[in-house]
């Protein structure tokens, strides 16, 4: 497959603005900026933007408590992001939401979400509407190693297949669900194994090589698109920093650690888009400089704008 | 004006709704072929087709999660939980995703769904199949719970909570299903938060919902030979409340009993006295009583699901307490 330069940098982007954004969160929430958790999708880079770029705004996903990373790929505002993430009232969630739950209907984006195993059935309903509807919009679902083993993502899954349902299931294996390894929680050494359960194409990729995680979305994507069903995909990745902000990690040690940085998707990108004389040192200036100024706008924004009024907590609760 | 039961009322909801908008679509276990376990939704397949109309898999979080999700995208879904005590393997996707995400969202969600669910004792089902759990759904903002007792009120209310924005949990007394009534053909609509006046009276209140409006009203008309002038008050919608109602009524007779067949503990009847306690203390001339299922599983012999039921004879006694009898 050949992507164009273009489309590679598009990637190569969408990967630098979600770490620069989230080490800048990183930087606010240590300073007590931003309250709550805060959980980095900081080395995942690749899985998200490598999956957003084949969707649509008419396209839906549905996110996890990791969820920054794919709410930047399917084209959230940062402005609106950091806003939510400080509590305040020009948030995308007026501040009622916070990291866990950022969403942007109108762009598809069904949410992040505090439960593991939450969205998978959210991601199979908005496919269904889809398919009832008669659009080639398609909806992926991003969960997790954990979501892997909850009831509800193999309640989505079957559902999903039955009914031949657009939707892909793309799984972040990024080897732990807090501190409890993969390898003391399921019985297989590839969650794509289990797509045969449900008669569904599975396929590994190396989640931290962001032109294999596009290749295998776009397959699926299209597969969905027409009309031929549910696939899985399972991304092999890493996070580099704690489950949550603040998680000394001792679960892991730092060999580890250090081998996966060594995978890290951007610079590994970065070093192939060089060779491949896509990017050159000023380009990538050029493109960290423009994210940059993004990024200050978008704290501004966020540092000057109103806390919610305490009135607020009682709106919203039900469309009148 | 036409008679049928309940179950027909519901279907006739059905009918109304999903030739009126095509977005609207029907799933659960057994609502296609069957007909639903208990009648409600026969002969909608042969009607509307199998997109409309969709058996799913034994898949309660599946059912109901695919439901919030089509319904965020655009849909209407009106989902068959067979049983109401099914809901404990699938709570998350009602009470954490469709009963928050509007608020969670800032508002930017909207999430139209129904949730019927059949419910209460009396057939020998035994405790996994013959729950109220009303209190359950009452204690979720964002939720709206709606529990009929007449076939009229059935329609009525199923089509207002179909044409709702927000998740409704629709709560089917399965010992009802069976009561006719007159209810007119076409569509009509029942405001979700109104209460009805099943019965007037003058001496007590009674606030009575499902199977126990029915056993009010019998009671309070066995009272009336007595000299005893009761009204019997359907809430109809549990959340949101009808406050007015139930307030004004107490405010005319100064007293009340509060029947249902959940737990007496933390059931929905806690949340009506305290109510009363708070806003129309001054009101009483009695204490508020409470008649409910005790705090026990619901047990399978007739014998003893028999005594879990409030009786008539409990009810009476209740309402002959309050008036110092």
């Amino acid at each position: 497959m050949s992507l164009t330069d273009e489309k590679m940098i598009e990637l190569y982007s969408t990967m630098m603005k979600i770490r620069m954004f989230e080490e800048q969160v990183a930087e606010y929430f240590a300073e007590g900026k931003i309250p709550g958790f805060v959980h980095l999708y900081v080395g995942e880079e690749a899985v998200a933007a490598g999956v957003c770029a084949t969707l649509t705004d008419k396209d839906y996903i549905t996110s996890t408590h990791r969820g920054h990373g794919h709410l930047i790929s399917k084209g959230g505002d940062i402005k609106l992001m950091m806003a939510e993430l400080f509590g305040r009232r020009t948030g995308y969630c007026k501040g009622k939401g916070g990291s866990m739950h950022i969403a942007d209907v109108d762009l598809g984006i069904l949410g992040a979400n505090g439960i593991v195993g939450g969205g998978p059935p959210l991601a199979s309903g908005a496919a269904l509407a889809c398919q009832y509807l008669g659009t080639d919009a398609v909806a992926v679902c991003f969960f997790g190693d954990g979501a892997a083993n909850q009831g509800t993502t193999h309640e989505a899954m079957n559902l999903a297949a039955c009914w031949k349902l657009p939707v892909v299931f793309v799984n972040e294996n990024n080897l732990y669900g807090i501190s409890s390894c993969t390898i003391n929680s399921m019985c297989v050494a590839d969650i794509a194994d289990r797509a045969a359960a449900y008669d569904m194409p599975g396929v590994v990729v190396d989640g931290n090589d962001v032109t294999a995680v596009h290749e295998a979305a776009l397959e699926a994507v299209k597969k969905a698109r027409a009309g031929e069903g549910p696939s899985l995909i399972e991304c092999k990745t890493y996070r580099h920093r704690g489950h949550f902000e603040g998680d000394p990690c001792a679960y892991r040690n730092d060999e580890e650690l250090q081998e996966w940085k060594q995978k890290d998707p951007i610079p590994r990108f970065e070093k192939k888009l060089t060779e491949m004389g896509v990017l050159n040192p000023k380009k990538i200036e050029e493109i960290k400089s423009s994210i940059h100024k993004e990024l200050e706008e978008a704290s501004r924004f966020a540092a000057e704008s109103p806390l919610p009024d305490p009135s607020d907590v009682l709106t919203d609760v039900y469309t009148i | 004006m036409p008679t049928m039961n309940i179950a027909q009322a519901l279907n006739d909801a059905h009918i109304i709704e999903m030739e009126r908008d095509p977005n609207i679509y029907v799933a659960g276990e057994d609502v296609g072929v069957y007909g639903g376990i208990f009648g409600v939704t026969g002969g909608l397949l042969d009607r509307f087709g199998s997109k409309r109309v969709r058996d799913t898999p034994i898949t309660e979080s599946a059912i109901i999660g695919t439901a919030v999700g089509a319904a965020s995208a655009g849909l209407r879904p009106v989902i068959e939980l067979m049983f109401v005590d099914f809901i404990g393997v699938a709570l998350d996707q009602l009470y954490n995703q469709a009963a928050k995400m509007k608020y969670m969202f800032g508002g930017k969600a909207k999430i139209p769904l129904v949730l019927r669910a059949a419910c209460g004792a009396g057939m020998g089902a035994a405790a996994q199949h013959s729950q109220c759990l009303e209190a359950w759904f009452m204690h979720v903002p964002g939720l709206k719970v709606v529990f009929p007792s007449t076939p009229y009120d059935a329609k009525g209310l199923l089509i207002s909570s179909i044409r709702d924005d927000n998740p409704v949990v629709f709560l089917e007394h399965k010992m009802l299903y069976g009561v006719e009534g007159e209810v007119p053909a076409g569509e009509y609509t029942i405001p979700l938060g109104k209460a009805d006046i099943k019965r007037e009276g003058t001496d007590v209140t009674v606030v009575a919902t499902g199977q126990m409006t029915h056993r009010s009203l019998s009671v309070a008309e066995k009272l009336a030979g007595d000299g005893i002038s009761v009204e019997v008050v359907d809430p109809r919608t549990l959340s949101p409340l009808d406050e007015d109602a139930i307030l004004s009524s107490v405010r005319k007779t100064h007293r009340l009993v509060i029947v249902h067949e959940e737990v007496k503990f933390a059931g929905s009847g806690a949340e009506i006295a305290a109510l009363v306690a708070e806003k129309a203390f001054d009101y009483l001339d009695a204490p508020i009583l409470r008649v409910a299922g005790p705090f026990t599983p619901v047990p399978f012999s007739p014998a003893l699901e028999t005594e879990f039921i409030p009786s008539e004879e409990k009810i009476m006694k209740a309402i002959r307490t309050v008036m110092g009898q």
